[in-house]
């Protein structure tokens, strides 16, 4: 395992993208920092621009109007990053399956841009924080 | 000759240079962050965290935008880099090894700025609107600070009988005044500005106009500002250290008197950044100007009265 990747699991900073998430998942992302769950333990800090993030947190499937601009903040982000899908609509478009507006799951639209792009994904609906965490603790064992 | 140079290469890289400010200044991050989460009841990060995230910076792809000024977006982190490790060393090889020279004191001032300029040239280079504004922003608050900043420093230079050599600071006793105690809180405010810490975290305010001048940087050239923080962290306590309290003293029990005047000052800024709100920068200018100002000039004529009428307590 080379330096780099060491010094990325130890401080991974996340940048928190809504892609048309019905804002559950989001509070539930927020629920991280918070006191009981407090992911600084980890070095995880919410950054507020991608150009400082080491993960995009996508949260919600992928509208038509949000798919350049997630194309477009993945580009901006400076590799090695991860992108996490965070919630059963970001993993598979979930309850929004049939809707008219989603261009697909966060994946799809990542791979456009990158077919190399890692993508972890933590289904629920809205995920529990402690699902969160276990799911970042295993990407992070597994890069 | 050449082991005259050898010891100066010395000095600027390794002990009060470059690798020990650094390394002081991560270990005063840590506190930093331990503290702001105790304050909000929370576990905090370990302590190797902020050396994790300075190497994990370095290891990163460093991106520059496309209608940015290459060379001066690259080169803003050196130039504060650079000014705060020569600021390290002229304060230390005046408190520890008594080597200084006239007027080292305006050139600590002037490089203690360097940072602040650093940062404005580095937004302004990247062609964001944001880091323009953060830009901007760091532009009023120093004219801000600098004026009630350097009025403490004139006190100070009366106090110690108009010298403006680092050595003759250090001994002083300007803290045994009326005037000198308004100056060293004065001094406290503008460096908490100079820090970019809350209440004056204005240029960066991630809330509104996400980290400010710092928002186009990726990879080394953001580890470099990371590390100028860092080291600022270190420096400007040791400045208020040497100029106000007495200077550093490492002989038997004053090690323990030194560490103990560097963490009653940080831990002091620590508190202000945690228990204040970001004003706006309307609200700072007029903090300075309407408030420091006019007390820095009072405590200033304080200290001239008192020269003059040969009362120390003035
Ligand atoms: S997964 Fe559920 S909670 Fe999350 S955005 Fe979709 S519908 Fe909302």
């Amino acid at each position: 395992m080379s330096w780099k990747i060491w010094a990325l699991k130890k401080s991974p900073w996340v940048f928190h993208v809504n892609t048309g998430a019905c804002n559950n998942c989001d509070i539930e992302l927020l629920e991280l920092l918070t006191p009981r769950f407090d992911v600084e333990r980890f070095g995880i800090k919410l950054v507020g621009t991608p150009r400082h993030a080491d993960a995009l947190v996508v949260t919600g499937g992928v509208t038509r109007q949000a798919a350049p601009r997630l194309q477009e903040i993945y580009r901006q982000t400076p590799k090695p990053c991860v992108v996490f899908a965070i919630g059963s609509c970001a993993c598979s478009k979930g309850i929004f399956k049939k809707g008219y507006h989603m261009i697909g799951p966060v994946d799809k639209v990542i791979k456009e841009v990158d077919p190399e792009a890692i993508v972890m994904y933590i289904p629920g609906c809205p995920p529990k924080p402690e699902a969160m965490i276990l799911g970042v603790v295993k990407a992070l064992a597994a890069l | 000759m050449f082991l005259d140079a050898g010891k100066y290469i010395f000095y600027f890289l390794v002990f009060p240079g470059f690798i020990f400010t650094l390394a002081v200044g991560l270990i005063s991050v840590w506190i930093d962050r331990k503290v702001t989460a105790r304050v909000q009841w929370r576990v905090g990060p370990p302590p190797g965290q902020p050396l994790y995230d300075i190497l994990k910076l370095l290891g990163k792809e460093t991106i520059v935008p496309k209608n940015s000024n290459k060379t001066l977006f690259l080169s803003a982190p050196l130039v504060g880099l650079g000014s705060v490790t020569i600021v390290s060393v002229i304060l230390w090889l005046a408190s520890v090894y008594k080597i200084s020279f006239v007027g080292d004191l305006f050139v600590v001032v002037y490089l203690l700025m360097l940072p602040s300029l650093s940062l404005m040239i580095g937004g302004m280079a990247s062609g964001n609107p944001m880091a323009a504004t953060g830009a901007n922003r760091e532009m009023k608050l120093i004219l801000a600070y600098e004026l009630p900043f350097l009025l403490c420093l004139a006190i100070v230079i009366i106090k110690s009988g108009i010298s403006i050599n680092m050595v003759d600071l250090a001994g002083n006793h300007v803290m045994g005044s009326i005037s000198g105690v308004l100056a060293f809180l004065i001094s406290l405010l503008c460096i908490q500005a100079k820090l970019g810490f809350t209440p004056f975290d204005i240029a960066e305010a991630e809330t509104e106009i996400m980290e400010g001048p710092y928002i186009e940087y990726s990879g080394v050239p953001l580890a470099l500002f990371k590390i100028t923080q860092a080291m600022l962290l270190f420096t400007l306590p040791v400045y208020l250290i040497s100029v106000f309290l007495g200077g550093l003293n490492f002989r038997g029990l004053g090690i323990l008197w030194t560490v103990l005047k560097y963490v009653a000052i940080l831990v002091v800024i620590i508190v202000i950044k945690n228990t204040n709100p970001r004003l706006r920068i309307d609200q700072a200018l007029k903090f300075f100007w309407r408030f420091l100002t006019p007390a820095g000039i009072v405590a200033l004529v304080l200290a001239i009265i008192g020269h003059i009428s040969g009362i120390d307590w003035l």
